[in-house]
């Protein structure tokens, strides 16, 4: 045997004992050998923070001269700790992306045929300048609508209010989370948030109801989750999927798709039944309790049974778990849970559950968050719309969120002209054909705009319907906004660049200025450069700009979070008690105590398409980053083994799906699985890009929203509940 | 002297792959390859069933036959903490410790020389751990020395149940998971 001469310092064992802390950035000095080769370049350290998914852990970026080598969290920041999540540790990928978009672009052929010529900033942005004002003497400036998503939409956003219109809204609301805030304002006057204020890292128990933590890798939730287990929390997982989580559950609730508000509903009645809800609470701060006993009364666990196929000792067994450790105990609101169109009602019956279990403000279930406090830049005062906006009005949906919006409203008046015309889309990093529902209606409203302008990273599928293309730096090579996060701690983030962008890309804050110079409104942007506007910020808060570049992060003082350290219960619902009987929803005429309907189920030989994260990608954005792309090129089809082989596939094997609708999915790869119920397929969510431009991941694997063609929007608040589509296999491709 | 090893919490991973894609980046692994990969042991029949989910590479083991058969001697073991390495520039290729490991851990390297987990060796000499273990958002990897019984890893060892992979190939792996 021959051994390596190689001197290893001595390491004692203590050294292991926790990660190494960055405490200075900046240059090395001196270079280091890395298996036999010396670098040359000098290694650069630069704070920032993630920009793959919304979450915006801290992040320190290390780069050799301008090529990014890693990327890891950083360990002064409350959301990373240090750690970043596989799509984060991946995102210097995002750089190296061989399909990205080099220079502004204006169409030549027609919508969607991705035919272009190159143009100069100056020519697109003229472009886009000209055709705004004449949308805005023809119809008013309302008639421009902007869809974005992330922080990194902030700027634009501001030319858009500067420039006149209300119609600023993002899918996060009506496609993804909205329900659960409308769910719990409903009936506690406060709402979940993003992160969500769940205290998993204290939680004694824990109910997911189809959310896939640890396949959905929120970073935070995900460390936490990992700390409770180490303290052995209870999992109750309730999914008809045996996600990962539910391989680490005490109890499985292999649900049939579609039923969750019963088992819900149940679970409050057993609670009540058998005497095991917080009665101080409940007398304390309940409205409408004893309309709810009588309510929920027949929902017993053998009828429940019957309707989720869930034995009824499980039912009651995963529910005196949650019981037996309140108030340290919850169930988790979720985050994607635009499902069947009676999302927000569900969202109540969560928030119910919870308030039975007298949890709001407790350790280990749902804290109050807390933000630091840093001033706005002082802008003058954006125009007032008189027509106001488009998708959230009056009677229709009354709990719509004026913040957000609705895009599938914006969308009917893009194709309809009610209540009022929309002629433009201006699209920031959100790739609409794959994040709504029913592309048809989308590419239809489209066609029917004067102006279609997309900023984003890599050729999209909406960017292939633009008129207007921007091709934006990457989240490594530009300035964003401040990163002030409501969490456990206050704190404050920068992003800067760790390189320079390749190519002719832009900074948003440039392209949102530019654009606002040319449409006559440059006294809205009273700063040249982003870091002005930064520094004001960070200094008229009392915080040092020096010290938050070299850091990434400034971290305020910590404030109660927590009943147990000091926080007061308050409701902020009409009664000022939390709701269990809904005045608010029996005078709009809608059920005061949610109510379980049956869905349709899926006719014989059909499933049920179910769809859901993956934790190395994020949405339909990230599939063309070569490293997360090298981690999963293409999604699978989970299918139940059994009928795996009645239809004589295996694993590996290729199939398309047909919806209800006859729309036929590309080719997708078999995953023959125990781990899914017999009634419905999953597919993780993103991938079966056909924009041309993605030519490194054009057609792999199958897209779940090109098959999304029915959906039911929820009454309440206008979301689109998705999970209503049906396939059959179509087997031999 | 010193015996590094890991033990790895397979009640907290959730395999997200970060540890993957950590290798990558800091190693700079080539495209096509992985140094470490996430295995999936489901039993049972819906919905009764089991899983474990592993983060696996290269066990640096304390038998290893894949040193033992390579004919240049660049497979090696190190003389600081046992860990099997490969000098780059007296590999031949010839990949017979390839067809010796039992678990697949090695591969050619583009640049013709076998590649694997060197439990980012060039991080412990800076003190770090590797980076795998570094960036793991469960805290589900432990790094440390057996020969210690006062490390970390020798005392979980002792707390919890646990197994290496395939004991039976006799290469005693210093990789251990924790059930």
């Amino acid at each position: 045997m021959i051994f390596s001469r190689r001197k290893f310092l001595q390491i004692s064992s203590a050294t292991f004992g926790t990660a190494a802390v960055a405490t200075s950035l900046g240059y090395f000095s001196d270079t280091k050998k890395l298996f036999g080769k010396e670098i040359e370049e000098p290694v650069k350290k630069t704070a920032t923070y993630c920009n793959i998914c919304f979450w915006k852990c801290g992040a320190i970026a290390y780069s050799k001269g301008n090529k990014l080598w890693k990327i890891e969290g950083n360990p002064l920041d409350p959301l990373s700790n240090g750690r970043l999540c596989p799509r984060g540790t991946g995102g210097i990928g995002v750089s190296s992306d061989p399909n990205r978009l080099k220079s502004p672009l204006i169409r030549v052929g027609k919508r969607g045929e991705e035919e272009w010529k190159v143009v100069t900033w100056d020519e697109a942005l003229n472009f886009i300048a000209d055709k705004m004002k004449t949308i805005k003497t023809n119809y008013g400036p309302e008639s421009v609508a902007f869809f974005a998503h992330g922080i990194g939409g902030n700027f634009l956003k501001h030319t858009l209010k500067a420039y006149g219109t209300p119609n600023i809204t993002a899918p996060s609301f009506a496609q993804c989370r909205g329900p659960r805030e409308v769910g719990f304002e409903l009936t506690l006057g406060q709402f979940i948030g993003s992160p969500e204020r769940t205290d998993i890292e204290n939680s004694k128990a824990m109910a997911l109801i189809g959310s896939h933590l640890g396949e959905n890798m929120h970073n935070s939730q995900v460390q936490e989750l990992s700390k409770a287990i180490e303290n052995g929390i209870s999992l109750i997982v309730v999914d008809p999927r045996f996600s990962v989580i539910a391989g680490k559950a005490k109890y499985y609730l292999p649900i049939k798709p579609g039923t969750d508000m019963a088992l819900l509903l149940t679970w409050a009645n057993i609670l009540i039944k058998e005497n095991l809800y917080d009665k101080e609470f409940v007398s304390q701060y309940g409205f409408g309790f004893e309309q709810l006993v009588a309510e929920v009364s027949k929902y017993t666990p053998e009828w429940c049974y019957i309707e989720t196929g869930i034995e009824p000792e499980l039912i009651v067994n995963s529910i005196r778990e949650l019981a037996k450790n309140k108030p340290a105990s919850f169930v988790h609101p979720g985050r994607h849970v635009t499902w069947y169109g009676d999302d927000a009602q569900r969202s109540r019956a969560i928030a119910i559950v919870n308030s039975l279990l007298g949890n709001w403000n407790h350790k280990g279930a749902f804290f109050q968050p807390t933000k630091l406090s840093v001033p706005g830049y002082p802008y003058p005062e954006y125009p007032k719309s008189e027509k106001g906006r488009v998708d959230v009005r009056g009677e229709k949906y009354p709990w719509a969120g004026a913040d957000e919006g609705l895009t599938n409203e914006i969308r009917n008046a893009s194709i309809t002209g009610a209540p009022y015309p929309i002629k433009a889309w201006f699209v920031y990093a959100t790739n609409l054909i794959n994040a709504l529902p029913n592309q048809d209606e989308t590419i239809k409203a489209i066609n029917n705009l004067d102006l279609m302008v997309v900023v984003d990273v890599v050729p999209s599928e909406i960017a292939g319907y633009a008129d207007v293309v921007l091709p934006e730096s990457t989240y490594l090579e530009r300035w964003d906004d401040l990163n002030i996060t409501p969490f456990k701690k206050p704190f404050v983030g920068i992003r800067q660049p760790a390189v320079n962008p390749p190519d002719d890309q832009k900074d948003n804050w440039w392209i949102a200025k530019k654009l606002a110079d040319k449409l006559d409104l440059g006294h809205f942007f009273p700063w040249n450069h982003i870091e002005d506007y930064l520094k004001f910020r960070i200094e008229k808060g009392g915080f040092n700009y020096s010290e938050l570049k070299e850091k990434g992060i400034i971290l305020g003082t910590n404030k109660p979070i927590y009943i147990e350290d000091g926080v007061a219960n308050e409701f902020f619902t009409p009664s000022g008690k939390v709701e269990f009987y809904s005045t608010q929803l029996a005078e709009k005429g809608f059920d005061p105590i949610p109510k379980y309907t049956k869905h349709e189920e899926p006719p014989a030989g059909s499933f049920r398409l179910l769809f859901g994260r993956s934790p190395v990608h994020t949405f339909s954005q990230t599939q063309s980053n070569p490293i997360l792309q090298e981690m999963q090129s293409e999604n699978e089809l989970w299918l139940n083994i059994d009928i795996a082989n009645q239809y004589g596939l295996k694993s590996g094997d290729y199939v398309k799906l047909k919806n209800q609708d006859g729309k036929i999915s590309n080719k997708i790869k078999v995953k023959a699985t125990q781990r899914i119920r017999t009634d419905c397929v999953f597919m993780t969510h993103g991938f079966g890009h056909n924009s041309k431009g993605l030519k490194s991941v054009f057609g792999k694997g199958a897209s779940d929203s090109a098959l999304v063609t029915r959906y039911k929007v929820d009454p309440l608040m206008g979301g689109t509940g998705m999970n209503m589509n049906f396939v059959t296999l179509e087997v031999g491709v | 002297m010193a015996r590094y090893g890991m033990v790895i919490d397979t009640a907290k991973c959730v395999g997200c792959m970060d540890c993957v894609v950590a290798c990558k980046t800091e190693n700079n692994v080539p495209e096509g390859f992985n140094r470490d990969w996430i295995a999936y042991e489901t039993n049972g029949v819906f919905p009764t069933l089991t899983q474990e989910i592993r983060s696996e590479r290269c066990n640096q083991c304390d038998n290893p036959p894949c040193v033992y058969c390579c004919p240049s001697g660049a497979s090696h073991v190190s003389e600081q903490g046992g860990i099997v390495l490969v000098t780059q520039d007296e590999c031949v290729g010839c990949k017979a410790c390839m067809a010796a490991c039992p678990y697949g851990a090695r591969f050619v390297n583009p640049e013709g020389y076998a590649d694997k987990c060197t439990f980012c060796n060039h991080r412990l000499e800076n003190g770090e751990l590797p980076a795998c273990v570094s960036v793991c958002p469960t805290y589900c990897m432990h790094f440390g020395d057996f020969d210690d019984p006062e490390s970390e890893v020798s005392k979980l060892l002792k707390s919890r149940k646990n197994h290496p992979l395939i004991p039976a190939a006799g290469t005693e792996p210093q990789i251990y998971y924790l059930v």
